[in-house]
């Protein structure tokens, strides 16, 4: 119960200490994704009123009270354990569950209207390797939104196509069945799929959960690159990696925890350790965090005990 | 060899013709459906289609009409019944299409029960029988055959991106729903197709196995749809061949001929892997 309780303390912090910061120069940039006290979960059928009683806090939300700026040419990274409502999140981006309460705007416009904004490039473990299918299909379908019903593709969509290959180096295979790529090479056709749909926002699950360390880099210096012409927010757990490239980053577990700042601050850490329990438990590798206070913050003081009571907790 | 001439000799007479006829015209829409039920996974919902157009069937005989229409009218309900199913509820979608499946059944037969005299051929639908085909049948699956062809070639976009990546494409604002309830009715009417050539009971296996062997040798959706038509011609041609001569049910044979090919191509493909 305490942990809970420490939760919510949290939560109240890091939000005062978000309005107290002078944030001029972010507001002269457009908003592109809004999230304001967002509520999401899945229905459970059968709640006891008891249960209701005892508890709070609404049953079967994964994500409560999230608030979120993301502002043109923005890099953020949400990390986060499994289980954290990181996949919850994108659904409700991409219309796919509607939140519960609260207000979600992309482009100032609603979930259904705003997604076509929206350049998804989903996780690699949900595609069939064996689909007969080769890579110049796969982009062209980032026109879809753009050739409604009974419209076919035109010119201009391949030349979009080619550019968004060129664009992420992968045009030399564009006759290539998907399923003879390697993962970061489908990894990169995924995202200039989500080039091809002109997106004014890029939003990424996991870009690098099953490539190897080589190959994560390469694939987050192309995003450092798109950034420059295109926003971009990932979802990850792949913490160490996540900090050197984007601009801000937040951590996301039940309550989101988001400073725009650009790295876990011990500040942030502190937090971190503090609030989103589950990371600590069975989540991110406890060494992660150890490695990352060292590097980022100067050989500082890891509070490993304290992290290891709240587990235990 | 002299077997062969005899075959091509039997092919002046016009059962022959029409049963050639109605092998080709079945095998292209087969051809192109079964390439989607292979990479959609939708085997098991095929299946339930073509074992619920029984009970057209039986309904067909019931009310004196061509059953051709009742199996129909039975197998695209039960298309876009399972198709709802299988859309919207999260758990067992397929406890509810098996029950579906033995439900059409089980209404099949209780319809030829109360049928007054005795059912001709009804076991030319559960078996097939591609020699007794009618002319009338031969215009029904024409009709299908291009009501097929033209919505694959209309939709086609949108089905592939659908049977790829149904979240990409619901983002990408494609109706995805009835996409998949277009593709499940398209399902529906080459089941009914297929139905005189192997019977419903074969339907499955002459659905996917020409596209189950393409699968494994090309590399695009279109490539496939065409290699799995010409398998399917020649599957029938052959299958048609051996049951004349030989004096066997066609069905089976198409059904057989087709199973050796697909065993044959899946243990070369193994033993071109090891090399």
């Amino acid at each position: 119960m305490s942990s809970v309780y420490a939760l919510e303390t949290m939560d109240e912090r890091s939000r005062r200490e978000q309005d107290e910061r002078p944030r001029r120069e972010q507001e002269e940039r457009r908003e592109v994704i809004s999230i304001q006290h967002m509520w999401a979960g899945y229905e459970r059928r059968r709640v006891r009123f008891a249960e209701t009683l005892r508890n709070r806090r609404e049953r079967g939300s994964v994500l409560e009270d999230i608030n979120l700026s993301v502002k043109e040419l923005d890099f953020v990274g949400l990390i986060g354990p499994n289980g954290g409502g990181k996949t919850t999140l994108i659904k409700v981006l991409l219309g796919l569950l509607h939140p519960t309460r609260g207000t979600v705007r992309i482009m100032g416009k609603s979930v259904k209207e705003g997604r076509r904004y929206i350049g998804y490039v989903p996780q690699l473990v949900q595609f069939d390797r064996d689909f007969p299918i080769g890579v110049w299909d796969v982009v062209r379908m980032g026109r879809l939104a753009r050739r409604r019903l009974l419209r076919r593709y035109t010119s201009q969509d391949d030349e979009i196509v080619a550019d968004a290959l060129r664009n992420v180096d992968m045009l030399g295979y564009r006759d290539h069945p998907i399923g003879g790529l390697s993962g970061g090479q489908q990894q990169r056709v995924y995202i200039a799929r989500a080039l091809a749909a002109e997106p004014r926002v890029l939003l990424l699950d996991e870009p690098t959960s099953h490539v190897d360390s080589k190959v994560s880099t390469s694939i987050y210096e192309l995003l450092s690159r798109l950034n420059q012409s295109v926003t971009i927010l990932m979802i990850s757990h792949d913490m160490n990696v996540i900090s050197s490239y984007v601009k801000s980053v937040g951590c996301l577990n039940r309550w989101l925890f988001y400073h725009e700042e650009r790295q876990l601050t011990p500040d942030m850490l502190e937090a971190a350790y503090q609030c989103p329990v589950d990371v600590i438990a069975h989540g991110v590798p406890h060494r992660v965090f150890a490695e990352h206070i060292h590097r980022e913050a100067a050989h500082q003081e890891v509070p490993h005990r304290k992290a290891r009571s709240l587990r235990v907790r | 060899m002299i077997d062969l001439v005899d075959f091509f000799r039997a092919l002046q007479f016009g059962f022959m013709q029409r049963a050639l006829l109605a092998g080709v015209l079945v095998s292209i829409a087969c051809g192109i459906m079964g390439t989607f039920v292979v990479v959609n996974r939708i085997v098991f919902i095929s299946g339930g289609i073509a074992h619920a157009a029984y009970g057209g069937i039986g309904l067909g005989y019931y009310l004196k009409i061509n059953p051709v229409f009742g199996a129909i009218v039975f197998s695209v309900a039960s298309a876009l019944g399972m198709g709802v199913v299988r859309r919207k509820t999260r758990q067992r979608a397929d406890t509810i299409i098996g029950v579906m499946w033995a439900i059409g059944m089980a209404l099949g037969i209780v319809f030829v029960d109360l049928t007054r005299g005795y059912v001709v051929d009804l076991m030319s639908y559960l078996f097939g029988s591609i020699l007794a085909v009618p002319t009338s049948d031969l215009i029904v699956i024409a009709v299908l055959d291009m009501v097929i062809i033209a919505l694959v070639v209309l939709f086609y976009k949108e089905l592939l991106a659908v049977s790829f990546d149904e979240t990409f494409a619901t983002v990408e604002n494609v109706p995805v729903d009835a996409i998949y309830l277009v593709l499940l009715c398209m399902i529906a009417l080459t089941v009914v197709m297929m139905m005189r050539v192997v019977g419903l009971i074969m339907v499955i296996a002459m659905l996917t196995m020409p596209a189950a062997i393409s699968g494994q040798f090309v590399r695009d959706m279109k490539k496939m749809m065409v290699c799995s038509s010409v398998l399917g011609i020649a599957f029938t041609v052959v299958g048609l061949w051996l049951s004349y001569v030989l004096n066997l049910t066609s069905g089976a044979t198409i059904i057989l001929v087709s199973g050796v090919v697909y065993l044959l191509s899946l243990g070369g493909k193994a033993a071109l892997s090891r090399w």
